[in-house]
């Protein structure tokens, strides 16, 4: 503590503004040594690292240049996630709704928003590409697998979000519209849904744009769409293809940002 | 006491109000009415007084059950209101108009959305949300809205409107119901004084064209005398005051507020 300005009444006790907190630098510090220890049980190493480079380099010189020859095979696939994406959105957007309002707490009975929001936790406990393998094994290979599992997350997702915007709407109009003698579906169409609007047009877009990119995934494990052409360029070694196929994935998904930006404005 | 009022025009004693007894205790052995018993009559503007925790709000929501009360009766055209329960109790919530402190009003709406919700006892829920109102009751509702001064609002939304534009979007949308009661809850408490005053002009002007009740809680003393045909005090859950304005003197407000000071600071 030196200051050189300091006022001529001597300072009482030396009182430190940033005091060390200890606890989380040991927190801290004991990361950095698991990291370490488990980097060293699995042969990770510098050697292995070079190894990698050097296969890598292989890689991409035999990606290069990208073969766009095969348009009909891609734009197949690429339709048909788009396809997977849409229905999967729109199936899942119309399920999430009533499901999000039975797990608003604010508004429903506990023996109602409980099991809701069970269901709403059993469909975000894994991820789409598990519920895709779980459903390619129950429906078989093809879009209807892939559709059924992004429907699965899409509802999860939604659902979750749409029942947190319900909690957090006033309560002062429901009031009023009750004393005025409203149902409750009455007040669910005049007080909840314009309150929660806005933010619900946020949500599905944004899901969209995660289906979008998510059926590109579920075909990897017989889902459909440009995900499975992926995979199987890659069995073929087909890695001039493989690249072609992500630069067109790379595209799709800008694709629908910006469409999802414009929607999002238009609904401003 | 009130006979079992016909649908149609009813008289202006078919309106009357009787409380008996009326009990609310949010928690057991801590009443916040302590038993209250009031005969109301069926035209006039009533004044509820009392301080913060008095039980005033309890009081009047417990009127169209908003809170549900622990026991008694409130008997209302011929029923006790106390005693509804699903459908009958929402068909007795369409006779009974109510205006909040904080307006109530849906933001995002427009006015005019915000009015037709004073019809959502009479309104499907998909009609509601197609809008597919009843003609007559927009055509009511634009009436309405030139009454209270708002014509050019009626696509506005109420986030836009001041705090009494709002109040009046309030009271318009509570007439909207064509109300047997009016019941409002510090109407004017957030309020600046010559709105509040304002705004007590137009519920007595809309309830006295109407001929029905009102019962206005209200914190401004001035503001009871000057608009309300009677006073109630109440203070601890109780009754403690009860009889016309100009009968109400300081040594009843002192045992309504409790104590002496308070209006020194006045």
């Amino acid at each position: 503590m030196s200051a050189p300005a300091a006022a001529p009444a001597p300072a009482p006790a030396r009182r430190d503004p940033f005091p060390p907190n200890w606890p989380a630098r040991a927190a801290w510090g004991g990361l950095a040594l698991y990291a370490l220890y488990a980097a060293s049980t699995l042969e990770v190493t510098w050697e292995r690292f070079v190894y990698g480079l050097g296969n890598g380099a292989r890689f991409i010189g035999r990606m290069l240049p990208p073969d766009f020859s095969k348009t009909e095979l891609l734009l197949r696939g690429l339709i048909e996630s788009l396809e997977i994406a849409v229905i999967a959105s729109a199936v899942g957007i119309l399920l999430a709704m009533p499901v999000g309002l039975m797990a608003a707490r604010n508004l429903m009975p506990r023996w109602l928003s409980w099991p809701a929001r069970g269901l709403i936790a059993l469909c975000r406990s894994f991820h789409a590409v598990i519920v895709a393998i779980l459903f390619v094994k129950a429906v078989g290979f093809g879009a209807l697998a892939g559709i059924l599992a992004l429907v699965v997350s899409s509802i999860g997702f939604i659902a979750k979000l749409i029942a947190e915007a319900i909690e957090e709407i006033s309560l002062k109009p429901i009031e009023a519209m009750r004393a005025a003698g409203a149902s409750f579906g009455g007040v669910v169409a005049m007080a909840v849904v314009p309150q929660v609007l806005d933010r619900f047009v946020g949500f599905a877009t944004y899901q969209l744009d995660s289906n979008l990119r998510n059926s590109t995934m579920v075909g990897i494990v017989g889902g459909g769409g440009i995900g499975a052409t992926l995979f199987t360029a890659f069995q073929k070694f087909d890695y001039d293809f493989v690249l072609a196929i992500l630069i067109a994935i790379i595209g799709v998904i800008f694709a629908g940002e910006l469409l999802a930006g414009w929607i999002r404005d238009t609904f401003k | 006491m009130a006979a079992p009022a016909p649908a149609g025009a009813i008289a202006a004693d078919g309106r009357a109000l009787s409380i008996r007894d009326l009990v609310k205790e949010y928690r057991p052995g801590q009443p916040v009415l302590a038993g209250v018993s009031l005969e109301i009559a069926g035209r006039g503007l009533t004044a509820v007084i009392g301080p913060s925790g008095a039980g005033k709000s309890t009081l009047i929501r417990c009127i169209n059950r908003l809170v549900e009360p622990t026991s008694g009766r409130i008997l209302f055209l011929g029923q006790d209101l106390a005693a509804l329960r699903g459908a009958a109790l929402r068909r007795a919530r369409r006779h009974i108009g109510m205006v909040f402190q904080e307006y109530n009003l849906v933001e995002r709406l427009s006015v005019m959305e915000n009015l037709l919700c004073g019809r959502l006892g009479y309104v499907s829920a998909f009609r509601a949300w197609a809008r597919r109102f009843d003609p007559a009751d927009i055509e009511r509702a634009f009436a309405l809205l030139d009454t209270v001064g708002l014509g050019d609002f009626a696509n506005r939304r109420a986030d836009a409107l001041s705090g009494g534009q709002r109040q009046r979007v309030g009271i318009a949308r509570a007439v909207m119901q064509e109300p047997d009661l009016l019941l409002a809850d510090e109407p004017t408490s957030s309020l600046d004084p010559k709105t509040a005053v304002e705004i007590m002009e137009l519920m007595t002007r809309l309830a006295g064209a109407r001929d029905i009740p009102v019962i206005v809680n209200i914190h401004n003393v001035e503001l009871a005398r000057r608009f309300s045909r009677r006073v109630i005090g109440l203070a601890g859950g109780k009754v403690v005051f009860d009889g016309v304005p100009e009968s109400l003197t300081e040594a009843d407000l002192n045992r309504i507020y409790g104590g002496e000071n308070w209006q020194e600071a006045t």
